[in-house]
């Protein structure tokens, strides 16, 4: 349904993207999943023809980003990251507004929006700018889905938002799976990728790794150590110190370290930490999460025009 | 809330488990209206010297609102707050100089360079003049970013720009520091550094009052406050919590409060 060819892009000196190539398939629905700067916004812009490639090609359901560009508005669906509505309108207004330029009305294609407008119905007639995040959002969605798209492309729809919102947004988007919408959608929170089919790792302007959620934490190679004690200040400070620690990062109630080699020994902590008096001290290996391993596969590059010294 | 119950157990992180557990925030019978809507519906708490303390709710909950009100920018509609030992009705430029904010929408100058934003920030909090450099040159080498002190703000990675928001915040070494979801948008390895300063901070005897929409970070905290519909429906320690709520972790927890 999608497929992206080679794309680089670069804004003055700045590489957005670094030929990226990636294929989303009909009814998947698929994350882009990078932090800031990592080149997701980019690339959803170039699929959305907003924005023209400095190289390379892609196409959506068969169109050509460039040459059908017109075209390609008409079957995309697209809800930028930043609420993009007008604010002084109402709920209501937006949406006829949207189906408008799209040569539709609500009515035609209420089925559409019914289980998202629903929820924001009641407010019709509140101007976008005095919703909640919450309501925003489900406005902006009911928008980019008025024209009935093949594809819709969510640029981090649940940043900012919290944690039940987030959830009740995914499970609309499940539902918008089942109508044969594909969903291509970028999100920084790494708990979202196991939600999808598919994802992409996205930092700096590469892919590091495209695959099924579960596959990419079950092909991790590394040895993933959790440890826990009643003083995770000094837990944290005391394990990196050990000489045979590589990472040492806090998750949550417990820190998973990851060692210099994979033959450290749980064992081998207990005994160090028990030197160090901690209490309560638990360690245990366990299974590599989506989290562990895109921490593991960025290596944290720092520009060198601004390392230390230079 | 029974608070005695926690009063022998050392705080998690950052807090100096030998000190008595002393009210740095007091906040009694707290309302704040706005027209015939009760943002804040008498909320009762009080914040440790030390702790790290979490302040969560869905978006809308009426965290801002608080959070506005305990820096001295709002005045409550009804009730008695004390910060920093200061009077929130009385007292507001005195808690002003106590405290350092820090927000993700808010926080350094886009257009001038990183020691411009510090010596600004210096200035603001009112740090002497000949002292500034000094702060400046220290704050710069802890942060390994000596080399960027003549760079705009606008060409620094994010994760740099957070971290020398929350030093710029606490440069005056306040009593307090606010952070408004200090972490959104930025990548893991980077969040969990940003947490290693704020662990340190409060190692040092500055009381962190953090919102987040990460439930890995209210694992972080000392105790964890949960907001509803201008309530706070939940105050405890996380393992409390999750006790309380038999859940998993604090996503679980915050899900039943908040759906």
């Amino acid at each position: 349904m999608i497929q992206i060819n080679n794309i680089s892009k670069s804004y003055n000196e700045i590489q957005a993207l670094k030929g990226v190539s990636l294929k989303v398939e009909e009814s998947e629905l698929f994350g882009l999943i990078g932090p800031d700067g990592a080149g997701k916004t980019t690339l959803m812009r170039i699929l959305t023809t907003l924005l023209v490639p400095d190289s390379g090609s892609a196409t959506m359901d068969g169109l050509h980003i460039v040459k059908d560009f017109k075209k390609i508005r008409h079957i995309v669906g697209y809800m930028p990251g930043r609420f993009s509505l007008y604010q002084d309108l109402t709920v209501e207004e937006n949406l006829n507004f949207f189906a408008t330029v799209f040569g539709t009305t609500v009515e035609e294609n209420y089925e559409m929006i019914r289980d998202i407008y629903y929820q924001i119905e009641p407010f019709k007639t509140r101007r976008a700018g005095k919703l909640s995040g919450g309501m925003k959002q489900k406005l902006a969605l009911s928008c980019a889905l008025i024209h009935k798209p093949k594809i819709l492309v969510l640029d981090e729809p649940t940043t900012g938002v919290d944690a039940v919102s987030r959830k009740e947004f995914w499970e609309m988007l499940k539902r918008l799976q089942e109508k044969d919408i594909t969903i291509l959608v970028s999100t920084p929170y790494m708990d979202e990728a196991d939600l999808c089919d598919r994802v992409a790792l996205i930092q700096k302007g590469q892919i590091l790794d495209v695959d099924t959620p579960r596959n990419i934490t079950e092909k991790f190679p590394r040895k993933i150590i959790r440890v826990r004690s009643d003083d995770m200040y000094r837990l944290i400070n005391d394990l990196r110190v050990n000489p045979k620690s590589e990472s040492v990062f806090a998750f949550g109630q417990y820190v998973h370290f990851t060692g210099i080699d994979d033959d450290v020994e749980t064992s081998e902590l207990d005994m160090f930490l028990e030197n160090k008096q901690h209490s309560n001290v638990v360690v245990e290996e366990i299974p590599a999460g989506i989290e562990d391993v895109f921490m593991s596969l960025m290596e944290q590059p720092i520009p060198t025009s601004l390392l230390k010294g230079s | 809330m029974d608070e005695n119950q926690n009063r022998n157990e050392s705080f998690p992180f950052g807090g100096n488990p030998s000190r008595e557990r002393e009210p740095i925030i007091t906040v009694k019978n707290l309302v704040k209206k706005f027209g015939a809507f009760t943002a804040n519906d008498n909320l009762n708490f009080e914040v440790y010297k030390g702790e790290i303390f979490g302040f969560l709710g869905a978006n809308g909950a009426g965290k801002t609102t608080a959070i506005r009100i305990l820096c001295g920018l709002s005045a409550p509609t009804f009730g008695e707050v004390k910060v920093a030992g200061f009077d929130i009705y009385r007292e507001t430029e005195k808690i002003k100089k106590n405290i350092g904010y820090m927000s993700q929408k808010f926080s350094l100058y886009e257009d001038l360079t990183v020691s411009e934003n510090i010596q600004l920030y210096a200035g603001i909090y009112g740090i002497q003049a000949k002292k500034r450099k000094e702060k400046e040159a220290e704050l710069l080498y802890k942060l390994e970013m000596e080399s960027a002190r003549k760079k705009l703000i606008a060409g620094l990675p994010l994760g740099w720009k957070q971290k020398l928001a929350f030093s710029v915040a606490i440069i005056h070494e306040p009593k307090i520091v606010f952070l408004d979801e200090p972490t959104g948008g930025v990548d893991p390895v980077t969040r969990r550094k940003f947490w290693d300063l704020i662990y340190e901070a409060a190692n040092n005897g500055i009381t962190v009052f953090v919102t987040t929409h990460y439930m890995d970070e209210a694992e972080y905290c000392d105790r964890v406050s949960i907001m509803d519909a201008g309530k706070i429906e939940a105050l405890d320690t996380p393992a409390k919590l999750k006790e309380l709520y038999k859940a998993k972790n604090m996503d679980e927890v915050f899900i039943q409060i908040a759906r």
